[in-house]
């Protein structure tokens, strides 16, 4: 081997640098320049001035903002949003996963996992578009209400009927895909396992507790602990195509926001201090769960 | 054997009513509007369709697909999806070579991957990219549409992953005979790796075809890709840009045309959906979990 190694030297090794330059190039022109871009949270930007000549004016961006209730508001509606989506985007799949699972019938299985994992590869505009239809006053939902007796629910348009849409919706476009890893843990277990759980005398819900949950445990904390990054996210896309004037009270969430105050109302600099908020919390919280999940489950991207 | 107590079998049986109730309920949606969309104009304004069409007819499918807005922006989509994947698939396949390889065979390694890492944990934000997109003057063409996310970090990781996994041999065996990096990976490696280019392509494709956000805030209304197009139709109920008469605005009703438009937003995904179904399964657990 070692001659090889010799020959790869740093004369021969040009090309692996010319090879990562276009991506570098793009990457600081889309992506550093812009992380550049974000001094203009502590200034007064002109556009005529640009990022570096307009009106330094330190942390005045962030005092407004903190002292905004509307924005104080609308932190609360992303956590309260963001929240139920985490948990129920936990328990669902999990349960699902484990449910199929025990599904033996492979045509079936598959069947029901190719139905399960579609609306994930939908975008949120036309998922928007068919609920919005499905689930106004007189959509297929409040139909199937008023056959079964029940008062219809205007999903859309009430406040607090508005959230509990966005969690359930957000659910049901997610849970199918979030089975995979779960799926990928399960047929990864021992066949021995149940085996000799079987020989002790377990019975099959005896197996799921001492066996299958145990195995995909692991799994399930870093998931949870991963998605407490995303604590800041209420799902811009998502809100963005169901939110209306109606519901925009406890519906706003921090990213819908920004795009509202910034690219409507031209208040690029306010609107980068609320965006930056969101960004330094959300990289503290990537950065201390990265870590646990590093540390206690051994797990890494790179 | 568990399998036979009636105990069991009662479960599987609930089990299986459980799943399935899933698996419909992640389909009935899409049925609906299809069924909305093929039904005639008394049937859907009257809210009487529920999952199978009522006075079948393709009407609506007709009347869209003839509008010259809509073709525009379907044209504008298929070209940014086509540009944009075939850019950023060869980004990438050029970028994951040098990380594939290891830190004592190609040094600065280290530098590199933080570089790729920071863009991934941090980002400027909506309102800085948006005036970064301006200023370079790409604004209202299709490279503000693709420029901007063309290198997909998650992508080169996932490639480089792949590449290694290739064996040392056949690389190795390429360096002997006198091959130099270029030859190795066009020559080794790409021959191999058409099968992962072709699944990370087809996410590629997909996620293209999905956007909408960039094509709301950089492009004037003429030059929008059709999901921003759609996003705007069905935000503001207006239908004006699909020009009609008034004759035929009575004979086909806008929530007929309104699914239509939604079904054809989302038909290319469900035709490429059984091939990526073939694949996403594997890209996910290779970037998630490993030995």
């Amino acid at each position: 081997m070692e001659p090889i190694r010799a020959k790869w030297n740093w004369k021969t090794n040009w090309p692996l640098h010319f090879m990562l330059l276009p991506s570098v190039i793009l990457l600081f022109i889309y992506s550093y320049i812009p992380m550049f871009g974000i001094i203009i949270a502590f200034e007064n930007y002109k556009s005529y001035s640009g990022f570096v000549h307009s009106e330094w004016v330190g942390l005045d961006q962030f005092r407004l903002l903190f002292n905004d209730s509307r924005v104080t508001e609308i932190i609360g509606n992303t956590l309260f949003i963001s929240l139920g989506k985490m948990v129920l985007g936990w328990i669902v799949p999990l349960a699902f996963a484990l449910l199929l699972n025990e599904v033996r019938h492979m045509a079936i299985k598959r069947i029901i996992q190719s139905f399960v994992y579609l609306p994930y590869f939908i975008s949120w505009v036309i998922l928007g578009a068919i609920l919005t239809d499905m689930l106004s006053p007189s959509g297929i939902i409040n139909q199937g209400l008023k056959a079964l007796h029940i008062a219809p629910v205007f999903f859309l348009g009430d406040n607090d009927w508005f959230r509990i849409t966005l969690i359930g919706s957000d659910v049901w476009k997610e849970f199918g895909f979030g089975t995979i890893i779960y799926l990928a843990a399960l047929a990864g277990v021992n066949p021995a396992l149940y085996e000799a759980a079987e020989i002790d005398g377990a019975s099959r819900w005896r197996q799921t507790w001492a066996v299958t949950v145990p195995s995909i445990l692991p799994v399930s904390v870093i998931i949870a602990t991963l998605s407490l990054g995303n604590i800041l996210n209420g799902g811009f896309d998502q809100v963005y195509n169901l939110i209306n004037p109606l519901v925009s009270a406890k519906g706003e969430i921090i990213d819908t926001y920004v795009f509202d105050m910034g690219l409507r109302q031209g208040a690029f600099s306010f609107s980068t201090a609320v965006g930056l908020f969101k960004s330094v919390v959300s990289v503290i919280l990537i950065t201390i769960t990265y870590r646990m999940a590093a540390k206690f489950a051994n797990y890494r991207i790179f | 054997m568990y399998h036979k107590t009636s105990g069991y079998k009662l479960f599987y049986a609930i089990n299986l009513t459980i799943l399935s109730i899933g698996a419909i309920v992640c389909l009935l949606p899409l049925i609906h509007i299809f069924a909305v969309s093929v039904s005639s104009n008394a049937a859907s304004t009257g809210n009487l369709v529920k999952f199978w069409p009522i006075g079948f007819n393709l009407d609506a499918y007709r009347r869209t697909l003839d509008s010259p807005d809509f073709a525009q922006a379907l044209w504008i989509s298929v070209s940014r999806t086509a540009l944009g994947t075939a850019l950023s698939m060869f980004l990438c396949f050029l970028a994951a070579y040098p990380m594939s390889k290891v830190n004592s065979q190609f040094r600065g390694r280290t530098a590199y991957s933080w570089y790729f890492i920071i863009t991934i944990l941090f980002n400027g934000g909506l309102i800085p990219t948006y005036l970064v997109v301006n200023a370079t003057g790409i604004r209202d063409t299709i490279w503000a549409l693709v420029m901007p996310g063309v290198v997909v970090v998650f992508n080169v990781v996932l490639m480089m992953n792949f590449f290694r996994g290739i064996p040392k041999e056949l690389e190795e065996a390429a360096q002997i005979d006198g091959a130099n990096h270029w030859r190795v990976l066009f020559t080794v490696f790409l021959p191999v790796s058409l099968p992962s280019i072709a699944t990370l392509s087809l996410f590629t494709v997909v996620s293209h075809w999905n956007s909408w956000f960039d094509g709301l805030i950089y492009m004037s209304n003429d030059k929008q890709p059709l999901a921003t197009m759609i996003q705007i139709l069905v935000q503001k109920q207006d239908y004006t840009r699909i020009e009609m008469n008034v004759s035929e605005i009575a004979k086909i009703s806008a929530r007929t045309l309104r699914a239509t438009q939604i079904f054809i937003g989302m038909l290319p995904v469900l035709v490429v959906y059984p091939f990526l179904q073939k694949y996403f399964v594997k890209g996910m657990t290779l970037g998630s979990v490993k030995e």
